[in-house]
């Protein structure tokens, strides 16, 4: 009774204003102050039971100042008694004892020794009820931020107790936002723990087709299965019945059988080799000579021979294996015991992964359309070189580097990322619209009757511009950085979202389109340029000068590779190999297409995008694999479309 | 192989080329460590035992690009299967003598001996199975004959597909690089059973020989020296008949050959077919040699620079191919070997390891503009032959099909 005895020194030191001095006023003034509280149930505190304890937490957790920290502390075994006095502090272990922090105040309280201090130790259930009283504190705070830390904490890790508290207080709730996310997680809570199977059922209906990915963690616990063996027929909430040979092989089952000991354990190859080993005498084993055991066959007969011999243990036969798993049944049993439940559960996922699946689609739409800009992009200035001019530009991909170095320069020049960007697409341009012209009038003019010399010509500029990039600017990869602004995505929901530098990217792809369209269609250039590659003596004859146009129409192309190679160098390494990785894509990108069409050139980078993207959602881990099949679908299609996807027909087509 | 009358007179350059490989291959034999003064050091002997494998490539590339003007940029992808091929016996019986060196106890089951040697060789791809592919790596007579079969059947399946549907020009040696690419992203996976990037290793240990890398170098050069000759008898024989006139037809005007009643793509399909088992032997007898494959050789800029070498050496003779694989690769390991002294400018130091690649890019442009005959042109001004001009407008069809001016010389 020490601790009786004790209550009126307790009540003494006691900062609550309205508690008396006198332990007789002590019992007859309302108890509000945490100190009076923790001294009238000091001895239901020490000891506490699960059944009984309710109450006194309640009136802790309506204790204010100091209450949720000491409830925090109890549950995590952080309070202690004092012997002497019989009064609880939250406590720290030092060096030789504990120090003492006064509960109510949160004043230092001194230190005391090791055997001055009972800890308290409350057993899983009392924990769980002051858990929930701690939730039902931090819910009601009149602070939004702290609400929301509780509600964040009951998402991460909510348990069936917090249930009660989280509904109690949703009425007196007044943020909006705050009552609807309680509400949800409320539904949430409900269709896990709930006793009532038919709310938790109206609960999983509720959530049937959210996406969120909360409604997928909640629900996937209660359709986890584990995969038994029984003796009869399956017990429990069966999810699938296995039979061996179907949906289980032989080989699964027994092993099974083994793990829940009811059948011992097969004779792995290393254990009937090491027990052939052990028991190796005179270069006998078992009667069989060593140099016979070099067959399974011989090997399990040496060891049947040790078996009668008594040396070594009996092993599972085939024959018995088979016997025992045509003996008993297998199935995946729900962890969850009502079928109702996990059916309904069963169901709500299957409609969220429906919707699940659609949006993936799209995401996966927004992808292959990002690839396809930038396969667009790298390809635009080669279906200019070579879809109209017919040059096969090798050093194609050392323009697109060349830009995209260009890039890098610029802003080490300019330190602001948005204007170096704004200057670096022109300069990019002009750049390599120049080595574009001079490559044509030194090498690709005189090439212009031998194609498969361009290519083997153009080859050689391009490993020694490749060679000179690495020179100037090393091997490893410099940073071409984006603005800010460009940082980032846009998220539609869980499932869908896109990266701000692809939609520039698609952006740029679109005025490109826009650019070369203007040029070909509607300015004297671009009438020049469709007359000199229908028939360049006949455009002569007509006043045109087509080596002019040959050099422009050159330029033009390798300056829009300028231009993609600094879009490109945004979001890939800038190394001296950047272009090389796109050559072979582009060109096939025009193959594909069908040469000497734009749109064509559009429609291969759509497929080559689309179809890439396709494969890697078919094989996510593997993008190699993605090219590979890839490139083995655009060799069969060349066989049934030789000339592309759009080909040119008649006296266009050139032959 | 019969030699119709008149073979050599028609192939002059035949007895030279083999007297001339003949005196370099005893020339090397007599300066190497194993027979001789020792003069030629080991790895350099591995060299040139290499550089006669890049030889008869160029062969195989003279034969589809120079004479039949198919410019295949996949013969490396050929190159590389052979090596793939031969490699896998390589490494699987040397991984399995390896592994019955290190059992003790009960003798092994064929199993055990499988399971040990595929944890042994696909430990760093992270699996411990035998792939399929892989069941017949343990008999050398399966691997040679897939050294054949594997590249022949890819080149015939593929030839097939793309000379059906009338590829031709550029386009098919896009669709060949596409082929090339395909196939080394596919070998760069792990899941392909080749080891992805690592590779096959250690291939130039000959499981079952007992000798030493100075005598092996020294046998592999004579191999791949007789299998150059034979190659170059192959050659030289497919091109002189009449068989090799309609390759040169199919390369000057494929329609008109056609038209001739020729079966344009069946001629095609053959010296594809062919080329690319020139090719996979060349790459069997390269890479015991080189020691290490991997899927990085196959890229598609290697067959690209073997179509630089042919180029180089000089299109449509047999001899100016070798001569262009043999200058530029030794040309390339003398100035990439760090052993070519730097030029100093001034101002600025030319190191050859940084600005070799360059120089070969360069002139690469350059025998492209100037010199198409390459190299082997040189013969040619040596006899004093030269082409006729071909300028001026073409005459009327009475006088043939002379040029205006070819007509006045």
């Amino acid at each position: 009774m020490a601790v009786c005895l004790a209550l009126p020194a307790f009540a003494q030191d006691s900062v609550a204003p309205t508690v008396d001095n006198s332990p007789e006023a002590a019992q007859v003034l309302p108890e509000t102050g945490l100190a009076a509280i923790l001294g009238k149930h000091a001895e239901a505190i020490a000891k506490p039971s699960r059944r009984t304890i309710g109450p006194v937490i309640e009136e802790i957790g309506a204790a204010g100042e100091g209450a949720p920290e000491f409830l925090e502390a109890w549950a995590d075994k952080r309070v202690g008694q004092r012997a002497s006095d019989g009064r609880f502090f939250l406590i720290e272990k030092v060096a030789d004892g504990y120090r003492l922090t006064d509960p109510a105040t949160g004043a230092d309280a001194g230190t005391a020794a090791k055997s001055d201090i009972s800890e308290l130790r409350p057993n899983s259930g009392v924990r769980g009820v002051i858990a929930s009283a701690l939730v039902a504190s931090q819910l009601n705070d009149p602070d939004p931020a702290r609400r929301q830390t509780a509600l964040d904490s009951l998402a991460r890790d909510g348990a069936a107790e917090h249930l009660e508290p989280l509904r109690a207080s949703i009425e007196a709730e007044s943020d909006p936002a705050l009552r609807e996310r309680k509400e949800r997680l409320e539904g949430l809570l409900t269709l896990r723990f709930d006793a009532d199977p038919a709310a938790r059922i109206a609960a999983i209906e509720r959530f049937s087709g959210d996406l969120g990915l909360d409604v997928r963690a909640a629900l996937n616990p209660i359709v986890t299965t584990t995969r038994r063996a029984f003796a009869g027929s399956p017990e429990g909430n069966v999810a699938a019945v296995l039979r061996p040979g179907r949906q289980i092989t032989a080989e699964e089952a027994y092993t099974l059988l083994v793990a829940q000991d009811l059948a011992p354990a097969r004779l792995t190859r290393a254990d009937l080799r090491a027990a052939l080993q052990a028991n190796l005498q005179d270069g006998q084993v078992g009667g069989y000579a060593l140099e016979e055991l070099d067959t399974p066959a011989a090997r399990d007969a040496a060891y049947t021979a040790l078996e009668q011999a008594g040396i070594v243990p009996a092993a599972a036969t085939d024959d018995e294996v088979t016997a025992l798993v045509a003996e008993h049944s297998f199935a995946d049993i729900y962890t969850e015991p009502n079928a109702d439940v996990t059916s309904a559960a069963r169901r709500a996922l299957d409609a969220i992964e429906t919707k699940v699946g659609v949006m993936q689609a799209a995401d996966l739409g927004l992808d292959a359309l990002s690839l396809a800009s930038i396969y667009f992009l790298a390809a635009i200035g080669l279906a200019i070189t070579f879809g109209v001019m017919g040059v096969i530009n090798m050093a194609h991909g050392e323009f697109i580097t060349m830009g995209a170095y260009t890039g890098y320069v610029v802003q080490l020049l300019i330190p602001d990322y948005t204007v170096s960007i704004l200057v670096a697409l022109p300069l990019a341009f002009a750049i390599t619209f120049a080595a574009g012209v001079t490559m044509e009038r030194l090498v690709i003019r005189f090439l212009y009757k031998r194609p498969l010399e361009t290519l083997l010509a153009t080859f050689g500029i391009s490993i020694a511009l490749q060679q000179i990039f690495k020179n100037i600017f090393g091997t490893q990869a410099r940073p071409l950085t984006s603005p800010a602004w460009l940082d980032g995505a846009w998220v539609l929901n869980d499932v869908v979202s896109i990266s701000y530098i692809r939609i520039a990217i698609f952006v740029l792809a679109l005025i490109f389109l826009g650019v070369f369209l203007f040029i070909m269609k509607r300015t004297r250039l671009g009438l020049e340029v469709r007359a000199v590659t229908q028939n360049p003596s006949m455009a002569a004859s007509m006043g045109i000068n087509p080596d002019r146009i040959n050099m422009l129409t050159f330029g033009l192309g390798s300056g829009i590779a300028g231009v993609a190679g600094v879009a490109i160098g945004l979001f890939a390494k800038v190394t001296s190999e950047l272009g090389s990785d796109y050559i072979v894509q582009s060109f096939m990108t025009v193959v594909v297409g069908g040469v000497g069409n734009i749109w064509g050139t559009l429609a291969g980078a759509g497929l080559i995008g689309t179809l890439q993207k396709g494969i890697e959602w078919l094989n996510p881990s593997n993008t190699l694999a993605a090219q590979t099949y890839m490139i083995l679908f655009i060799i069969a299609f060349i066989q049934f479309r030789p000339r592309g996807i759009i080909a040119l027909k008649g006296r266009a087509a050139g032959d | 192989m019969e030699l119709k009358p008149g073979f050599l007179s028609k192939n002059p350059s035949v007895l030279v080329f083999l007297l001339v490989l003949a005196l370099f291959t005893l020339g090397v034999t007599l300066m190497s460590e194993a027979y001789g003064s020792g003069a030629i050091s080991t790895s350099f002997v591995k060299t040139l035992g290499k550089t006669l494998c890049l030889c008869l490539i160029a062969i195989a590339m003279d034969l589809i690009w120079g004479y039949t003007g198919i410019l295949s940029l996949g013969h490396f992808a050929f190159f590389g299967l052979g090596g793939y091929m031969i490699g896998m016996w390589l490494m699987y019986a040397r991984t399995r003598d390896i592994v019955l060196g290190s059992l003790t106890g009960l003798p092994p089951t064929p199993q055990e001996i499988n399971d040990a040697v595929a944890t042994q060789i696909f430990g760093v791809v992270g699996t411990s199975e035998l792939p399929a592919i892989w069941s017949f790596a343990g008999s050398l007579p399966a691997q040679l004959a897939l050294v054949v079969l594997v590249p022949g059947l890819l080149a015939l399946i593929f030839g097939w597909l793309a000379f059906r549907s009338r590829v031709t020009g550029v386009y098919l040696s896009i669709l060949t690089q596409a082929m090339t690419l395909a196939l080394s992203l596919y070998l760069f996976q792990n899941e392909s059973g080749l080891r992805g990037n690592n590779g096959l290793s250690g291939l130039q240990n000959i499981p079952g020989l007992t000798a030493d890398q100075d005598h092996l170098s020294v046998w592999f050069l004579w191999g791949s020296a007789a299998a150059l000759a034979l190659g170059y008898l192959l050659a030289a024989f497919v091109t002189s008949g009449k068989f090799g006139s309609v390759m040169r037809g199919i390369r000057d005007d494929e329609a008109r050959v056609r038209f001739l009643g020729y079966s344009v793509e069946t001629y095609k399909l053959f010296i594809f077919t062919l080329t690319a088992v020139i090719a996979a032997i060349a790459g069997a007898l390269y890479y015991p040699q080189a020691g290490i494959i991997n899927p990085g050789e196959m890229a598609p800029i290697a067959s690209i620079y073997l179509a630089v070498w042919v180029a180089i050496g000089g299109r449509g003779r047999l001899y100016g191919a070798v001569v262009g694989a043999a200058f530029v690769s030794l040309v390339s390991t003398w100035f990439t070997g760090g052993r070519a002294p730097d030029l100093n400018l001034g101002f600025y130091t030319v190191k050859w390891v940084d600005w070799w690649q360059v120089l070969l890019g360069l002139s690469f442009v350059l025998v492209t503009l100037f010199a198409p005959k390459g190299l082997a042109g040189l013969v040619d001004m040596v006899q004093g032959l030269r082409p006729p001009k071909r300028g001026g407008a073409p005459l009327g069809p009475d006088d043939g099909s002379l040029q205006e001016r070819e007509a006045n010389e």
